[in-house]
């Protein structure tokens, strides 16, 4: 496989081609704002919590293929995962992406996110593909905050 | 000062560029990235350095180096020498009247900034007004926005049309009594833009404002004459035109910057100092308080000597040249939106390709060894006004060939095909 198709595997153009659960949550539990000022790409995360656990999750923006592909398939991945697990597979999932992965992994392993793991040879990229993902992690933080990709914790 | 000279090389010019040559005083474009000849298309974001400015600098700090302005000892006279002769080049390349009214800073973004910080501090009131154009880069909009913010002047902005031209009457109608500075870009970076700063010049003047013209675009690709234009000040930055990084021009006319208080206190910029009074030097050292980057400012020198030798009209033809080639093979991929398409343009092709993400098309560039730049090239407002959040921009040098647009082509054909 060449470096190219590693990054874009079928399956991420697949989710970029039809993002799966791209619409917005009516009357969410909880929501949150991502914004890369880098490339101007915005997403907005929905949730619905049913006692602890992610009962529905959506997306809205428009993003490149990297950073659309990882928030549909993060959809499809949490629905039905604790916090407790959402947040462990954010951890794993940041370590695939990064190369820096966390040891030894914890919780869930990352099933079809595993796709992403051409992105650690594109650091430039790393950003497109957790946007989603940190905007995630302030919903369920329930941090007010517009999250960017330029602020420095992350 | 024998060090510069020599490197030079001795041959007349010759007209047209002979590119293949060219490219061979470029180490660095020749070498493979992933596996193919690297195309380098980003040459508006910095562009590469011919040998000769890299031994240029390499010399100096081989057998020169040392303070400059200060020590008594060979090396630091040789030192001092090799760096105003650097603004002697630099006078000479822009046609300034004098080599005092160089001033070596950072970058274009400090020149600005300078600028801001002292003739605008010095001069610029409540309900004055700072007239900027739309297709601006960040570094010719925030300093502006932090002195009117400081000082209670109005920051008004000209627009420009779909095209990406200026547009001159509305220039002319907000220019008035109380602008005192015009602050506006000569290329832009964005869009590859001409502006017609002759005559906005001359228009400002008669209003009686001041006028700042951002050249970092322009003086890599077309010969400028400052005192052709008649421009009050006149910035641009030593990486994008082929020399170092970390050093830049402000020019100045010297009657303004004589008036001007300093920019930034230390050694170097002062007469006398006691705790009770500082007295400060004549221009252009009352603007250079510290160490300069005296290597940088010295390969400058040579950078600008190697443009003079291969003749700026010579670089202008064949960018043209290039630019005409290039826009008509993106013509062809039916995908491709041109954005910036003003009648007067330095070879800039900033695009959107139908609804990939540029960031996409960048990487998928990179894997084929083409260097492009793909975002909002600090020029956010220029993205809001033609609706999209990013572009990609391919910006060609004299050494870039058709052969290589050729390449960026074929590249931009497969990435339409990963993502149909």
């Amino acid at each position: 496989m060449s470096e190219l198709d590693e990054l874009y595997q079928q399956l991420i153009l697949d989710h970029y081609r039809r993002p799966r659960n791209r619409r917005t949550l009516p009357q969410p539990d909880r929501t949150a704002e991502g914004y890369n000022p880098l490339c101007g790409d915005h997403v907005t995360v929905f949730l619905k919590m049913d006692s602890g656990v992610v009962k529905e999750v959506t997306f809205e923006g428009s993003g490149c293929a990297i950073s659309t592909a990882s928030a549909s398939l993060m959809t499809e991945t949490l629905k039905g995962k604790t916090l407790a697990e959402a947040r462990a597979i954010f951890r794993r999932f940041h370590g695939l992406v990064t190369g820096q992965p966390q040891e030894p992994p914890t919780g869930p392993g990352l099933g079809k996110l595993e796709v992403f793991s051409g992105v650690r040879k594109y650091p430039a990229r790393v950003k497109c593909a957790t946007l989603a993902w940190h905007t995630l992690d302030a919903a369920l933080e329930n941090r007010g905050d517009v999250v960017s990709t330029e602020s420095d914790e992350l | 000062m024998s060090t510069v000279r020599t490197l030079v090389r001795e041959t007349p010019p010759e007209a047209p560029l002979e590119v293949r040559r060219i490219r061979a005083d470029f180490p660095a474009l020749l070498q493979e990235v992933n596996g193919h000849p690297l195309v380098y298309l980003d040459n508006a974001a910095t562009t590469q350095k011919p040998q000769v400015v890299i031994d240029c600098v390499r010399n100096y700090y081989e057998r020169d180096n040392a303070n400059v302005h200060r020590g008594l000892h060979a090396l630091s006279m040789r030192a001092t020498e090799a760096y105003e002769a650097a603004r002697h080049k630099v006078q000479r390349f822009i046609n300034a009247g004098q080599a005092e009214e160089i001033v070596f800073v950072r970058g274009a973004t400090e020149a600005i900034n300078l600028v801001a910080q002292t003739f605008g501090r010095a001069r610029v009131r409540a309900g004055d007004e700072i007239l900027i154009s739309e297709m601006e880069h960040h570094s010719n909009i925030v300093p502006w926005q932090m002195l009117c913010e400081e000082t209670g002047a109005v920051l008004r902005v000209v627009p420009m049309d779909g095209r990406g031209e200026l547009c001159i009457e509305d220039y002319e109608r907000m220019l008035g009594a109380r602008t005192r500075l015009v602050a506006v870009t000569h290329v832009s970076n964005a869009l590859g833009t001409v502006n017609p700063v002759e005559h906005l010049i001359a228009r400002a003047h008669s209003a009686g404002a001041v006028v700042l013209v951002d050249g970092a675009q322009a003086v890599p690709h077309m010969p400028v004459d400052v005192r052709a234009l008649d421009c009050d000040f006149y910035v641009f930055s030593s990486h994008k035109t082929f020399g170092p990084t970390g050093v830049g021009v402000l020019y100045g006319r010297h009657e303004l910057l004589e008036s001007m208080p300093p920019y930034q206190g230390g050694g170097e910029m002062i007469s006398a100092v006691t705790f009770e009074k500082t007295t400060f030097r004549e221009p252009p050292a009352r603007f250079e308080a510290g160490t300069p980057n005296i290597a940088g400012a010295i390969g400058l020198g040579a950078a600008v000597e190697y443009l003079e030798h291969l003749g700026r009209d010579a670089i202008m033809a064949y960018e043209r040249d290039l630019l005409s080639y290039g826009t008509a093979a993106l013509a062809e991929i039916p995908q491709v939106r041109l954005i910036g398409t003003a009648g007067e343009k330095a070879a800039i092709l900033s695009f959107v390709l139908k609804d990939i993400h540029p960031h996409d098309v960048g990487t998928v560039l990179d894997t084929l060894g083409i260097a492009i730049r793909s975002g909002h090239h600090c020029a956010q407002p220029v993205m809001q006004h033609f609706g999209v959040p990013a572009t990609c921009r391919a910006a060609l040098a004299f050494y870039n060939t058709h052969e290589e647009i050729d390449a960026l082509a074929a590249g931009i054909r497969q990435v339409v095909k990963v993502f149909a």
